[in-house]
């Protein structure tokens, strides 16, 4: 049977990326090393993804001061939340298929 | 089918980090029985010290004590109620961070932050509350105030870990409730929700999720 894989997004072919929309899905704002840290990636790594979800309207960037330290934190967008809601229908309707 | 596999992989992915961004998971069954234990201690010191050995008190009990012997009253129990609190505190972060680096996460996470503040709320009040009431001699309301200030410190807190913890704190609630109804058993009572609850709730929890 021929499954449509038409929902899924380019966006989340890679696993970092994926990680990170799951996250800011269940939660308002995820800062920059908490990702780091429950994602297990480098910093590089990280930034350049979210860099790309930025780009892409996927991500929003919160850029705020914590006295004098500077906190980055992410959230998602409503489109970024639609698509990545999407890609998991997909997903979920591909494996039921089966 | 190769893709098929990838995709599986990518859901159990996604589930994961979501539970695990949102949830605080190192709990450890194992607090909630050293909890238990040691609150069913500091209950029997206080009992055979302080309460004449009786676990159900009679309306008239405090009444017929003089001055003196309600002031030793009340600094005993004070001390063993804060002796209870503190250990079991103790040990519950303990037995959790341990958790945490046997897993390999951190203990202190967005997450873990959120619970810790969405406790500390109604704990603060009731801790609060509980020492109004007591300087205000208002004995009878102490007991239910620990219980249900205690339960809906945990409801609160089952939105960000464990759902059998938002169970824990209904029936907590209910279990000062009924304290409140019947003072006569409130110690009783007290054994009942800070003691046996904990114990059952930890082995609950230890066979569920740390075997």
């Amino acid at each position: 049977m021929k499954v449509d894989i038409s929902g899924l997004s380019k966006f989340f072919e890679n696993r970092i990326r994926l990680g990170i929309m799951s996250i800011l899905i269940v939660n308002d704002s995820y800062d920059f090393n908490s990702l780091k840290a429950a994602l297990g990636v480098t910093d590089g790594n990280l930034a350049s993804h979210l860099k790309s979800l930025e780009d892409n309207s996927l991500v929003r960037v919160n850029k705020k001061f914590i006295g004098k330290k500077p906190n980055t934190s992410y959230s998602a967008t409503e489109t970024g939340e639609k698509i990545f809601r999407t890609h998991l229908k997909a997903l979920e309707d591909i494996i039921r298929k089966k | 089918m190769d893709s098929q596999s990838e995709y599986i992989e990518d859901l159990r992915i996604i589930k994961k980090v979501m539970e695990e961004s949102s949830r605080f998971l190192s709990l450890s069954g194992l607090a909630g029985i050293f909890a238990g234990l040691i609150a069913l201690a500091g209950a029997a010191i206080s009992v055979f010290l302080f309460l004449d050995g009786k676990l159900i008190l009679a309306d008239g009990f405090f009444n017929d004590k003089t001055v003196h012997e309600m002031s030793r009253l009340k600094i005993g129990l004070s001390a063993v109620a804060l002796i209870v609190l503190i250990l079991a505190i103790g040990i519950s972060f303990w037995l959790s961070y341990r958790k945490s680096v046997q897993k390999g996460q951190k203990m202190w996470t967005p997450v873990s932050k959120r619970l810790l503040i969405n406790m500390v709320v109604p704990l603060l009040t009731g801790g609060i509350l509980i020492m109004i009431l007591y300087s205000h001699h208002n004995w009878q309301l102490v007991i239910p105030s620990m219980l249900i200030f205690y339960g809906l410190a945990l409801v609160n807190a089952g939105k960000f870990t464990y759902n059998d913890v938002f169970y824990l704190g209904m029936i907590e609630i209910l279990t000062g409730l009924m304290a409140a109804a019947f003072p006569a058993f409130g110690l009783l009572l007290w054994c009942f929700g800070f003691g046996v609850l904990h114990i059952t709730y930890g082995l609950i929890m230890y066979r569920k999720y740390e075997r």
